[in-house]
This record gives structure tokens, C-alpha cells and sequence, in this order.
């Protein structure tokens, strides 16, 4: 009737397959990629940003703090816990058998070689998050000498690790390296 | 709401027939946009602009989304800020250089804005010269104005948000309108900015109300839309459809000519974000606000630019009527008129094509604006303020005056038939041409 009539009435090739059909697959394959590559930044604008990456790693100056002391840091909006044991604190934790343990390490394995009196972990209760008390000047630290979660009742040792509680694992450790002996970098 | 032909939906599969009884969804977008949807088979590029304006739309609703997730709307100073730099810039210059991908989310916005208003002024354009706005289309024409509206009043707050200077002095100078308002004005205007000045109080009203307006802008849309598939478009010869060979549905036929000018129109839009994306914008409003200092020469942004020119036109009281208070009331009428504008033009003919006083008047009224755009940036001084006195008075006499008048003095060319009609006397020109060359 009209040119555009005419123009869509191709008769089907032999074997079924149009050459429209190959338009068709053609543009909805490009405008899937397109799309899809439109929508990934839309997405990734929600990961963090450079700001907050930038403070991914911090340093933490050991001189000031005296056997038996204990200090909190930030590191990543969490609290870094960084104690400085004294020689009857290491015993104690030494002291234990793996056996008795929930979540078996030795004091050795938690902290860095030829630095075994520096206990560093991350700060956040391996139960359900709270921040356990013992870090603080005066806080409890709970029954076994170390830190003692309020929320849930979790008790940690003197090495972090949980001795009794509803926590499943010891405090965690945050990767971290001396840079000089009283200088450390987390992160 | 469509024409007796329109293609039936008649979902074959049995979940689409549940469906159908319960929830038709896919009805009414088989009847909206899909091939239950008739359109005159003569509509050309120009009515892609519709369509286009609802991209803009959803980009600036996606985009803006995402940078309320990272913008601060708080106008006090980031401490220890040598040049006073408000939380809000330092929250924008964050998202140019801290978020993932926020760059591209920013620029988008602010030329999306721009392009929205491109989109639309072309569209309102379209709506003029092909009578859009005459029976049975006035509604549609009407909500048109009120999204346009809308737009201004969200554009407006947009801008203030990254507390540049342009920013407040923007507010300053906006909420000032109001206090030409005789007696309440200065009370108005207090009320508006919540304080003697555009502060903290003013910057998250700003903030929340430029999230709220684009939803209710969708909401005005849907009715738009609605009221426009009643009638069904216009077309340019201005006849009305009278049968289904007048008509092709809107899928495919339609849809794969939006997708194409959709695809032409986010390339346009792809260089200005990528390439120019501050040649719209103003440099001073990389600068942070500062109350006690304003920019010699301060301008909206572009899109406001041919009403701007309209208020500042007035530079003599007049009738007792001071010249603030005239700048402000024509400014306002200026876009007012248009909801009058199906009762003021009483000619029957719709296409300017075939009304040939008017289409030279038509491009005067474009050209008149255009200047006014080219007025309104420009410095409050003369010769400009005398032209921006003449191109006023122009665009107010060609609607109230000239409209009016042409639907009695013109004699409209002959009208084709029908639609299908003018289509093939065009499509038997153009096979003919051809032959004749060779």
C-alpha cells in the first residue's frame, strides 16, 4: 500500500532466520553493554571513597606507653587496642594450654616476633560488635585479666583470646609492622 | 483513550492472563507507549522532544540521588577554612574528588539540568508552532506551564546548593522578588529564607524542597501524559487524525524513532559532560559564598536568562506603581500568559504551516526571546537596557496583541485532507524527484 508496508514485508529466508533478526540481536546486545556500562558507576559511587581510602592505614607511636598500660587508636572508624603486657601478663597467657582454648593461639602467634609484649588487636567483640572494656584507664578487664565485652559478657585473656562468652573467636589482629621498635603501622 | 483501532491487548499466555485480571500493568503500558497506542504516522523530529524531556527528567532524578548521598546541605564554615568555605562547597568539592566516579555524577547533573531546559524550551517551541496548546489539547498545554514552573522553582534551588558565590547571591537576589510584594513582601521574604538572609536555615529548606519538587514534577507528568493520550499528539499539518490511515502505533514505529533521537541526544549531552562541562556554568560560583562581597556582575544561570532581561526592562516607576514591582510582575506574567495563551490565539488552523502571517511572527517571537536570553546575561547597562525595553514589550505585545488580532486578519493556506493524504502527496513528490534527475 504505502513504501513503509512494503518495507517490512521481506519474505523469510530459507532456513527461518531474517536479516532483521540480526538488527535486532545486534542493538539489543550493544544497548545491554551500554548499559551496563553506564550503570557501574552509578553503583561504585557507593564504595568508599578516595578520603576515607586514604585513611586506610595509620601509625601509632609506642614510646609513651609503660608495661601494663594500654592504648585505643582509630584505624578504619574501628578501636585499635594496643597494650603494652607486662612480664607477669605474658606469663599468664603463656601459662594456658591450647586445649583449654576456644580459639586456639599462642601468645607468640598473636603478636610479632621479638615483640611479644606488644598486644595489638582490633577492638570490636567478635560476638555481635560491641567494644570491650579493658583498654581504658580503670575499666574492667573482665575474669581472665584482658578485656571484657559489657554487651554479652564475653571475657578475654591477657593474650585477647576468649575464654569464656557467647564470642566464637579471640580479638582480632590487624595487619601491622614495626617500622622502628617503638613505631608501628596498621594497616 | 485512543482511537477505535487501536490494537487489543490479548495477553496468549496464561500467566500474563492472570495478570491481566488482577493487576494490568502490562495493559496499560501496551496501551501507553506500546502498539495499542495510535500516532499520527506525520509526526516528525520535532515531537521527540516529549520524550526526550522525560530522559532529562530521569537522569536529573538518578543523578541527584546519588550526589544527596555524599552533598552536606549546611551552610557554616568549615573550621580553620582560610577563604570561609561552607561545609556544603567542601561536601561538593568532596564529591568532585573523593567519590567514585562523583565527577561524572555532578557534571551530569548540572549540564543535565541545563539540557533538560534545551529539551524543554524546544518543546514548548514545538508546542507553539504546531497549536499544540488549542482544543482539545489545553490541559496538556497547561500542565505543560505548570512542570515549566516547577523546573524554574527547582533549577533555582539546585543552584544555590553548593554555596558558591553565584549560589547566594542567586538566593539573595530570588527571594528579593518577593519583597516587592507591597506591605507583606519583606515579611514574605524573611519567611522564606528563615532569617534577614540567605544562612544555614535557608540552605537545608533549599535542599529538601529540591529533592521534593522533581517527584512532584513527576506526579504533573503522569497527568500530562495522561491528558495528551486523550486527543493523541498533534502533527504538523495540524489535521486531525480521521482514520486508521492516518495512524502507525507507537510500537515500533515510535519507540525505535525515540530510541534513535534518545541515542543523538545523550552524544550532545556526552560532550558537554565530558569535554566542556563548566561552559554553562558560571566561574564564580567556584568561589565560596561570602555575605559581605558581591560579584560585580551576577547572573542566573542561562536558562533564566530571557526573564531576567524582562524584570530588569523596568527602570521607571509608573502608574504609582514602583519600577521593582513592575519588573516583578511582568517577569511573572511573562510566563503566566501562557496558561491563557488556547484562549488568546482564536484562529482554527493548528500548524503555523499553514497560517503564513503568524509563521513569520512565530520566528520574530523566537528571535525576540533568543535576544532577551542574550539581554538577560548581560551587564545591567546600556545599550542593553533599552533593547531588553523593546524585546519586552515585543513579547507581551505578540501574545496579548498580535495572537488576538491574526485570527481575524489572516487568510490560512488550504489544509490537505487528511494526514495520510499529506503523507502521500509527499512521498509522490519525492519518488518523483529523482526520476526527474536521472
Amino acid at each position: 500500500m504505502t513504501a513503509v508496508d512494503q518495507g517490512i514485508e521481506h519474505p523469510p529466508h530459507e532456513d527461518g532466520v531474517r536479516r532483521r533478526d540480526f538488527i535486532h540481536v545486534a542493538t539489543g546486545s550493544f544497548a545491554a553493554v551500554g548499559a551496563a556500562a553506564a550503570v557501574w558507576p552509578f553503583i561504585n559511587q557507593m564504595n568508599p571513597s578516595a578520603d576515607v581510602l586514604a585513611l586506610a592505614s595509620i601509625e601509632v607511636d609506642l614510646s609513651a606507653i609503660q608495661p601494663g598500660q594500654a592504648i585505643k587508636a582509630v584505624w578504619q572508624s574501628k578501636p585499635i587496642f594496643v597494650r603494652n603486657l607486662t612480664a607477669k601478663e605474658q606469663q599468664e597467657a603463656d601459662a594456658v594450654p591450647l586445649s583449654a582454648l576456644r580459639d586456639p593461639a599462642t601468645l607468640e602467634q598473636i603478636t610479632k616476633p621479638g615483640h611479644k609484649n606488644w598486644l595489638i588487636n582490633i577492638g570490636v567483640c567478635t560476638h555481635l560488635g560491641c567494644i570491650p572494656l579493658g583498654a581504658g584507664e580503670g575499666e574492667p578487664r573482665g575474669d581472665y585479666g584482658g578485656y571484657f565485652c559489657p554487651c554479652h559478657g564475653s571475657h578475654y585473656d591477657t593474650a585477647a583470646r576468649i575464654r569464656r562468652g557467647p564470642a566464637p573467636l579471640n580479638l582480632l589482629v590487624p595487619p601491622y609492622t614495626f617500622k622502628t621498635p617503638t613505631l608501628i603501622e596498621i594497616g | 483513550m485512543s482511537f477505535p483501532w487501536a490494537k487489543q491487548y490479548e495477553p496468549q499466555h496464561p500467566v500474563m492472563q492472570w495478570i491481566d485480571s488482577r493487576m494490568p500493568l502490562p495493559r496499560l503500558v501496551y496501551n501507553a507507549v506500546g502498539p495499542g497506542y495510535p500516532v499520527p504516522r506525520n509526526i516528525n523530529y520535532w515531537y521527540n522532544f516529549g520524550v526526550l524531556a522525560g530522559v532529562a527528567m530521569m537522569v536529573q532524578i538518578i543523578t541527584g540521588i546519588v550526589l544527596a548521598m555524599h552533598y552536606s546541605a549546611n551552610a557554616s564554615a568549615v573550621p580553620g577554612a582560610v577563604d570561609g568555605a561552607s561545609i556544603a562547597f567542601m561536601s561538593v568539592e568532596h564529591i568532585m574528588r573523593n567519590v567514585n566516579s562523583g565527577w561524572l555524577m555532578r557534571y551530569m547533573h548540572a549540564n543535565g539540568a541545563s539540557f533538560f531546559f534545551i529539551v524543554v524550551y524546544i518543546h514548548i517551541f514545538r508546542g507553539l508552532y504546531y497549536g499544540s496548546y488549542k482544543a482539545p489539547r489545553e490541559v496538556v498545554w497547561m500542565l505543560g506551564v505548570v512542570i515549566f514552573l516547577l523546573m524554574m522553582a527547582t533549577g533555582f534551588m539546585g543552584y544555590v546548593l553548593p554555596w558558591g558565590q553565584m549560589s547566594f547571591w542567586g538566593a539573595q537576589v530570588i527571594t528579593s522578588l518577593f519583597s516587592a510584594i507591597p506591605l507583606v513582601g519583606e515579611s514574605i521574604r524573611t519567611w522564606l529564607v528563615g532569617g534577614f538572609a540567605p544562612d544555614n536555615a535557608t540552605i537545608t529548606r533549599f535542599f529538601s524542597l529540591h529533592y521534593l519538587l522533581p517527584f512532584v514534577i513527576v506526579g504533573v507528568v503522569i497527568l500530562k501524559i495522561w491528558s495528551l493520550h486523550i486527543p493523541g499528539s498533534t502533527n504538523p499539518t495540524g489535521v486531525d487524525v480521521k482514520g486508521p490511515q492516518d495512524t502507525l502505533p507507537f510500537h515500533p514505529y515510535f519507540t525505535a524513532k525515540d530510541f534513535f533521537g534518545i541515542c543523538i541526544y545523550l552524544i550532545v549531552f556526552s560532550v558537554f559532560v565530558f569535554f566542556i562541562p563548566n561552559s554553562l556554568g558560571h566561574p564564580d560560583n567556584y568561589i565560596p559564598a561570602n555575605p559581605l562581597s558581591t560579584p560585580a556582575h551576577i547572573v542566573p544561570e542561562w536558562y533564566f536568562w530571557p526573564f531576567y532581561a524582562i524584570l530588569r526592562a523596568f527602570t521607571v516607576n509608573f502608574l504609582w506603581i514602583p519600577a521593582k514591582l513592575w519588573g516583578v510582575i511582568a517577569m511573572f506574567s511573562s510566563i503566566l500568559l501562557l496558561f491563557f495563551l488556547p484562549w488568546l490565539d482564536n484562529s482554527r488552523v493548528k500548524s503555523t504551516s499553514y497560517r503564513p502571517m503568524y509563521r513569520i511572527w512565530f520566528w520574530v517571537l523566537v528571535v525576540d526571546v533568543l535576544i532577551l536570553g542574550w539581554l538577560g546575561g548581560a551587564p545591567a547597562e546600556e545599550p542593553y537596557v533599552r533593547i531588553s525595553q523593546l524585546a519586552a514589550a515585543y513579547y507581551f505585545a505578540h501574545f496579548l496583541i498580535l495572537l488576538p488580532a491574526l485570527s481575524f486578519f489572516e487568510k490560512p493556506l488550504p489544509l490537505p485532507n487528511s494526514i495520510a493524504e499529506s503523507v502521500l502527496a509527499k512521498h509522490d513528490q519525492s519518488a518523483a524527484t529523482p526520476a526527474m534527475a536521472e
